[in-house]
């Protein structure tokens, strides 16, 4: 009898031909490339890059200095001047330039968000990495000390963020500083559950398992193939948090706890100022909460966005 | 250490698998494995979906899960016990020594490093060698694994390839170090029909190449007969049938084996010739404890069959776990 035997296969394979982007493209490009195309990102990434520009370039976009109240002679206890051809937005109820005020108060939330959201990713992402890590690794000192970071991260999320916030701002005194290690401290349990769940579930993919069948070292197959391939979902959460972090530098300076000195403008505290004149004078409050509002949006679309680029599902 | 060729590379004696906790109702997905790997020899492992041939591989290789697993028997490798070595002895071996190529090359290749790292890591962990000298032996790897360009390819990301052009990689990889013994888990079932035997013939050239012995596991009868000197097909956890591949195509005994023979295509049946399939699915099993597991399927059952356990017998040329094996030269469903 014959035996079968398979077809005997020469010649080229029609599919070695590269599967779907062209050469050198990472995984984050091709990413970006589904980005460019998704209108909800570019809405995002408009948003954010306006945001950016103003914050940067405030001085080029105003002749005037924030918080210079050189106008308080025009303004009265019951009028706040309106736009004129000298101020574009009108003046402040302590007579400075609105439009001043919201340029310069874009540049305060920039710096007040990243570095808060720097201060909780890098904390955040220390933690989680330790915690997966050792549970990943295993045995006993592993999962001790997963265990004994987790209840850590526990505790810090049972305090809602903007009551710990508060706390620290308190604890720490009016100064800038505080605003920001509140609002980043508040953030750390957020990255180190989400990175620790990320590396615990990539640890079970197939290849981790073909990792291990390599005889690659623990250590390096956490830090080499499981961190990295854990990061998205950090990334997408470090955008969303950046709204989170400018709503609430706005909300401890509403509750006072935000930056003393009176010469920087912050969102926040117009919107406490607007206060008192809102029936005169409504644009006090709505412009810089619609700011606020627009910037947070802004952060959110494109971190949404980013989330659905790298979704694996949605690939191809 | 004795000579190379006195004793079998690999040797697993009475290897069980059985899932679930201590005390709670256990299933064993393997029970009484033995088979025997010489040195450059090719042996299969055959059998259904469910039968137990990746839980077999795992256990060799070391990697089934801490918990929830419990593995008698003993696995000899050049005649030491791989179940009593620390999890350290066992990841300096793997790789190295033992090395596997895994079903699916979509997802066993790391999505987020290039082709370059992932090749050049296991050289760099096991070899003595330089990085610089490890990519110069990853350029040559991927050019012997039939990848054109690969300098260039060395730079890209899996998600680049394609799956036939990623398990020619993961080949490669497997390959680096020149282990002894490669464990094929169904290398290419995942690929286009087009693919499989091209990269089949990538594997065994390079198999050969390197003197490597293969544990070839595979549901494709055809995969082994190219590729194979000896044949273990397994049901439900167990051996059933073991012998040359020559004499098991020729004379298959156990009727699971005759089943499996029948149900494939042949290149001297006439075109359209209807192919006959086992009838049932593997599922539909009895415990080996108390009756034969395929008697349910099986056309030759007798009553012996579902009273107790048929135990695995060397019958002159094979070994053979069946109480009314088909006659010699009796070829179910090859009608001529
Ligand atoms: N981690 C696990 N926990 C519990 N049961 C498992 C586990 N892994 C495998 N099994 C069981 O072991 C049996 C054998 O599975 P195995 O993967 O070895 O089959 P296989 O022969 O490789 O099949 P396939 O052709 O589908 O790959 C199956 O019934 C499966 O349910
Ligand atoms: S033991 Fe009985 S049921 Fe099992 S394969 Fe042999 S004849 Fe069939
Ligand atoms: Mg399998």
């Amino acid at each position: 009898m014959t035996i079968p035997l398979p077809p005997s296969g020469a010649g080229t394979d029609p599919l070695l031909t590269t599967a779907d982007d062209a050469p050198g493209v990472s995984l984050w490009r091709a990413a970006w490339r589904r980005l460019r195309r998704n209108p909800t990102a570019i809405v995002g990434a408009v948003i954010v890059a306006a945001f950016i520009l103003v914050a940067l370039l405030a001085p080029l976009l105003t002749p005037y200095e924030p918080g210079s109240a050189r106008w308080s002679g025009q303004v009265t206890p019951t009028s706040v001047p309106g736009p004129s051809p000298e101020h574009l937005l009108g003046l402040d109820r302590f007579g400075s330039d609105l439009f001043t005020q919201l340029v310069y108060g874009a540049r305060q939330s920039l710096v007040y968000g990243v570095v808060a959201t720097a201060i909780g990713l890098t904390a955040g992402t220390a933690l989680g990495t330790l915690a997966g890590g050792a549970a990943s690794v295993g045995g006993r000192i592993g999962g001790w000390v997963d265990n004994a970071v987790m209840r850590l991260v526990d505790i810090m999320l049972s305090v809602p963020s903007l009551l710990l916030a508060v706390s620290i701002a308190a604890v720490l005194g009016q100064n800038p500083y505080a605003v920001m290690i509140a609002i980043g401290v508040a953030q750390v349990p957020i990255f180190a559950r989400l990175l620790r769940g990320s590396m615990l579930s990539q640890g079970r993919s197939d290849y981790v398992l073909a990792a291990e069948a390599l005889g690659l070292r623990k250590r390096r197959i956490v830090m080499g193939h499981v961190l990295p391939n854990s990061l998205g979902p950090t990334v997408v959460q470090a955008t969303l948090n950046l709204a989170v972090a400018i709503i609430e530098v706005a909300a401890l300076s509403f509750l006072g706890l935000g930056q003393p000195d009176p010469a920087v403008a912050e969102w926040g505290r117009m919107l406490v100022a607007a206060q008192d004149r809102f029936e005169a004078a409504p644009q006090l409050a709505l412009l810089p909460g619609g700011a606020i509002a627009i910037t947070a949006l802004g952060f959110t679309l494109f971190g949404e966005a980013l989330r659905e680029a790298l979704d694996p599902r949605s690939r191809r | 250490m004795t000579g190379a060729h006195d004793q079998p590379l690999l040797s697993v004696r009475d290897l069980s698998v059985r899932f679930g906790l201590k005390g709670q109702r256990q299933v064993a997905a393997v029970d009484e494995v033995s088979l025997d790997i010489w040195p450059g020899q090719h042996v299969a492992l055959v059998g259904e979906s469910g039968s137990g041939k990746s839980v077999t591989s795992l256990a060799v290789m070391g990697l089934l899960p801490d918990r929830g697993v419990e593995v008698g028997g003993e696995v000899l490798y050049r005649g030491e016990d791989l179940l009593t070595k620390s999890p350290k002895e066992m990841a300096g071996l793997r790789g190295s020594e033992i090395a596997m190529v895994f079903q699916d090359p979509m997802t066993s290749l790391n999505p987020v490093i290039t082709v370059g790292v992932q090749l050049t890591e296991v050289l760099l962990r096991h070899l003595q060698v330089s990085k610089a000298e490890a990519r110069e032996r990853a350029v040559e790897l991927l050019g012997r694994v039939g990848i054109p360009d690969p300098a260039r390819r060395l730079r890209e990301y899996p998600h680049q390839l394609s799956g036939g052009m990623r398990q020619r990689v993961l080949i490669a990889i497997a390959l680096a170090c020149e282990p002894k013994l490669l464990i094929a888990d169904e290398p290419t079932t995942a690929l286009d029909v087009t693919i499989q035997a091209q990269v089949l013939e990538v594997l065994k050239d390079l198999v050969a190449d390197t003197d490597a012995a293969l544990l070839m596991i595979t549901h494709d009868l055809g995969v082994v007969a190219g590729l194979c000197d000896d044949v273990n097909v397994m049901y439900s956890g167990r051996i059933v049938e073991s012998t040359n591949r020559n004499r098991l195509f020729a004379n298959p005994r156990h009727p699971y084996t005759g089943g499996l023979l029948a149900s494939i295509p042949r290149l001297d049946s006439p075109r359209g010739a209807p192919l006959t399939p086992i009838p049932g699915s593997p599922t539909q099993t009895l415990p080996w404890t108390s009756a034969c597991a395929f008697a349910p399927r099986c056309g030759n059952r007798v009553e012996a069959c579902t009273e107790r356990a048929p135990a695995l017998e060397a019958t002159g040329d094979r070994d053979l776990r069946c109480f009314n094996p088909l006659a010699d030269a009796d070829l179910t469903g090859a009608a001529r």
